[in-house]
Formats: C-alpha cells, structure tokens, sequence
C-alpha cells in the first residue's frame, strides 16, 4: 500500500516503513541505542533527502528512547542528577547542531558532511567497540574475571575540579566532563540524524565510570529529551520534519524494540557489544565505500530550497 | 542615438509579425480531463488527457493537409543546481556545480510525430521546442573553483536525470490523431510531480510551419491532510515540533504500556 509523505514529497510502501521501523526497532531494543546511525542511511537509501531523514529520524529516536526510558524508570535505574546535568549539556549542544546543520545546507554541503562524519565516527566507534568486546571476550575464555570498573585507575578526568557526587551512580567526578559529553553527544546527534547511544554509553562507562546498572537508562532519558528538542529545532527553522514518515516509523520502532529487548537478554554483554561494534562497523564502512568507490554517475541534482 | 538601419529592421519585423500571413486561418481548441489534480495520501502518479480540435475559420472551407501537434507541458519553475562529483584526498565530492534558473521541474513534449519530422531544426530551436532546443539558462555556481568542464555536459546531465524520474520527457507519439480534425494527448504525471501550475502549450503545424497556438494550463495540489501538515509545517514550524515531539513522546508511552511485562 502506497503512502504519499507529505514533507518528503515522495510516495512510499507504508509497509515497508514499518517493515524498516520493526528491524531497526529490535535491534535498537537488544543493544539499547535508539538505531538513529541505521534508520538515517536507510531513508536516504530509500530516497528520502538526507535533510529530511535526519529532521524526520530524531522525532522517532524521541519515540523509542520514550519507552525505553519508562521501562527504566520502573526499575529506577535512572541518575536524575546525571541525566539533569548532561541534558544541560545536551540542549546547548543540540542548538549549535542545528545551527551547523542548517549552514551546511545552505552552502550545499550537508551530504558530504553526514557522509563523511558517518564514515568517521562509526569507523573509530565500531572498530574500538569490536576490539574492546573481543578482549573482553578473550579474558572470559581464560577464565580471569571480567573488569569494567577499576575504581583504582584515575585519570585526569577526575582531576578536575567542582566535583559532584553522584548517589545512584556511586561516581564522584566533576561536572565539566558531564556537560561536555552532553553537548558533544546533542550537538552530533542533530547533525547527523542520530541519538547517540552508542557514542554516549561507551563514554559514560569508560570516561566517567559510571557503572552498567545505572548507564541505558540514563543515556535514554538524554537521548529523549535532545531527540525531542532536535524535533521541536529542526521543523522551527528548517521545516523539514516529516510527521507522517515519523509516526509509521515510530510504531514499526516502539514494537520492534520490545522484541529486540527480550532477544537481547539472553546474550552475554560482551558478545552484544561485539555484535553492536559489527554493525557499527559495517555501516561506516558502507559509508566509506560510497565515498570512495567510483559513483556510478557525476551528477546530481538539487533544487535550491528558498530560492 | 538609435542608426537609420536597425530602426528600419525593426520596423520591418513589426510589419510581418504584425501581418497574419493569408495561410493562419486554422483555430485550435483544447480541453483537458481534469484541470486540477489533487495530491493526497494515496497519490501515485496521475494521467490529464489533452483533447484538441482544429477548426478552420470560416467553417465552410475543407480542412486543409496534414496536421502536426506538438504539446509542451511546463512544470512550476525552480532554480536547481547540478553538482559534477570529483576525486579529492581518495574520496568523491561535489566539485563543480552549475545552478540551472528557472529550469521547469517538469517538462514534458509530445508529439504526434518526431519533432524532426514536424519541421527543420531552424524553426525548433526558435520555438524551443523538444528537449534539446528548451531554453535552459545555467550560472556557474561562485563556489566551484575550477571550471574547465563544458556547460553542455551539465545540461545534459539535468535532462537525463530528470528524465530517469520520468520528469522530463519526450514522447514523439504521445500526441494521437482520432479524425484529421481531433487529436488527443496523455500528460504522464509521476508520484513524484511538484505541486504548484504547470503551463501547457499547444502548437499547430503545417508543412512545417507553425500556424495556431493556445495556451491552457493544469495545477497540481495538495489537498486535505496532506494540505494540513505541509502548511502547518511551513508556517507554524515551533507547534509542528512540539506536537510531532508529543506524538513521540505518546507512541513510546503507550508501546511501554502495552508491552508491560513486570
């Protein structure tokens, strides 16, 4: 069954939306990321402008980390005060996001930026993610424990100063790294069109050591409220957000991510973030091909918005 | 000071322009199947017949000949710029562009006959009729640094482009003849037409020579919901947000309740 979207301007198979919104839905729900870094390339591979993707894809990461974050939230494993502080972060970072974002377009080269920062950041994420987990992994073979949270080990990070504690977190660090990973992970989650779990969970376990107990839950409630502020930014000034193409995405997202979550239960945590770097990897590197491999035409087109 | 020759020239062009050669004595008369085609959430693609008929002034003297019709539909106008991909450091990036104005977002000829068949290339191109004789004015984008690649190529890459999307096209038997006198066309509108007016314009020849012309035109639109959310989109950016954000916020409470398990 066609759908005409009506921002987008182009007409789509609904069920294939929500075909689409299911897959990465369940594998955002086993790894606990929104699946922004998955959704945004297919869109655009589907023929949605990249404009209209990312606008569109934030509106439905807000939808998935929702639920997501309730569910968390019953089990009170959510940091308030952590999430209050990064968020502060994140709302500064999501602006100046948008801010970029619309510049880019402006000057026609928003693509090559996603295109590039993609091939980038899910390069250096996936490869260091599928390293870590197949060390994790050898330690568990050789029967020595496995260690995510070395209390011992400080770096300079926990030198700096105006330091903070937080209680359901057990973690005793200073604010200025909290913020600045809140506005990194806002302001690359607007550019690129993904909510930034998998850049953020990472970081909050290695850089701030806070423990896996308390880290989902608190990288969602972030990931909801600068998906949610990246919705409200991107349609006030770029008008390029897709309420139809959202909402058949969200629900194919919501319950996909349901499954996803129960499949994801019965694997051990290293063999997730080994399969979660795999794919990460993958699609950086399918970025990176596109890029470099000879384009099969020269040319492309584009009319100029506002013109 | 304006020179005696060019003075007399155009004084001359006024008096045959302004003259009806003997010959012009046919009429044409169109009608379209629909004049406004509505887009809504199930639009697909659509079809407007064109209906024409000829008629000859004073309607006692016998048709004369055979007949040449050519349609040129034109789409809402956009400036829209080509960008020619080059290898820079290993990978490919937009290098050189070239903005196309006003270039019509859909274009299409149709015909009863090729062009070429219709009349000679002299009178094509003043008329700019067919795709390759359409005017379509190109600037070269300030940004693109180097610029050592002909402006034809772009060109051609902007009709073939556009043609892959079935939005610009060339049909050189999309025009049928029904009796001497009626002919009709099929205007091919694809899912993905710009909304906004498209220009029709209807040509008659005669042994090559253009002898009537009428101008009709279509619009495309949206209508109902999909009408609602692009205004609302455009012009109350602020509360699309908020409301797609609350539909978010919504759909993720209410898949966590249906799919509460403790």
């Amino acid at each position: 069954m066609q759908i005409y979207l009506p921002i987008a301007d182009l007409p789509v198979n609904i069920f294939l939306i929500l075909g689409m919104g299911l897959a990465v839905g369940f594998i955002s729900g086993m790894f606990g990321i929104g699946g922004g870094f998955l959704m945004t390339p297919l869109l655009i591979f589907l023929g949605v402008s990249p404009a209209v993707a990312v606008a569109t894809v934030s509106s439905h990461i807000a939808a998935s980390s929702c639920s997501g974050a309730i569910s968390y939230w019953r089990r009170r494993t959510i940091d308030v005060p952590l999430a209050s502080l990064l968020l502060a972060g994140g709302i500064v970072g999501t602006a100046s996001g948008v801010w970029l974002f619309t510049m880019l377009r402006s000057i026609g080269q928003l693509d090559i930026t996603i295109g590039l920062s993609y091939v980038l950041l899910l390069g250096v994420v996936g490869g260091l993610m599928v390293i870590e987990s197949v060390r994790a992994i050898m330690r568990a073979r050789q029967g020595k424990p496995v260690e995510l949270r070395r209390p011992g080990s400080h770096t300079w990070i926990h030198g700096l100063p105006l330091k903070l504690r937080f209680k359901r977190s057990r973690i005793y660090v200073s604010v200025i790294p909290v913020v600045a990973i809140g506005y990194i992970i806002g302001f690359v989650g607007a550019v690129m069109g993904i909510g930034g779990g998998f850049l953020l969970v990472p970081m909050l376990i290695y850089i701030l050591r806070v423990p896996t107990v308390t880290v989902i839950g608190t990288s969602m409630v972030l990931t909801l409220v600068t998906m949610a502020s990246a919705t409200v930014m991107h349609a006030a000034t770029n008008h390029l957000v897709d309420a139809v193409l959202a909402l058949v995405l969200m629900v194919g997202g919501v319950t996909g991510a349901q499954f996803g979550a129960r499949a994801g239960h019965r694997i051990s945590g290293e063999r997730l973030r080994l399969l979660l770097g795999l794919l990460v990897l993958a699609v950086g590197i399918r970025f990176g091909l596109d890029l470099t491999l000879p384009p099969e035409t020269l040319f492309s087109l584009r009319p100029v918005e506002g013109g | 000071m304006l020179r005696p020759v060019p003075v007399l020239l155009l004084a001359a062009t006024a008096w045959i322009t302004g003259a009806a050669p003997p010959a012009a004595a046919e009429r044409l008369v169109t009608s379209l199947s629909e004049h406004r085609v509505m887009v809504t959430s199930s639009f697909n693609g659509s079809e407007v017949v064109l209906f024409g008929g000829i008629e000859r002034d004073t309607g006692v003297l016998p048709l004369r000949g055979n007949y040449d019709v050519a349609v040129t539909v034109i789409g809402p106008r956009q400036d829209i710029v080509t960008f020619r991909k080059e290898r820079m450091l290993g990978i490919w990036v937009n290098y050189e562009s070239r903005v196309f104005e006003n270039a019509p977002s859909y274009l299409a000829v149709l015909t009863n006959r090729p062009l070429e068949a219709i009349t000679n290339a002299e009178t094509l191109r003043r008329l700019q009729l067919g795709l390759d004789d359409f005017a379509l004015p190109q600037r070269v984008d300030s940004a693109s640094a180097a610029d050592d690649v002909p402006s034809e190529t772009f060109r051609n890459a902007l009709v073939q482009l556009k043609d892959e999307h079935g939005l610009y096209r060339q049909e050189p038997n999309g025009v049928t003849f029904l009796t001497p006198a009626l002919f009709r066309a099929s205007i091919a509108l694809p899912a993905e037409v710009p909304t906004g007016t498209y220009e029709i314009d209807v040509k008659l020849f005669l042994d090559g020579m253009m002898i009537a012309r009428t101008p009709s035109a279509l619009e495309i639109y949206k209508a109902g919901f999909e009408q609602f959310v692009t205004s609302s989109a455009q012009f109350h950016g602020v509360l699309y947000g908020l409301a797609t954000s609350m539909m978010a916020i919504l759909t993720g409470w209410f898949a966590s309740v249906v799919f509460r398990r403790d």
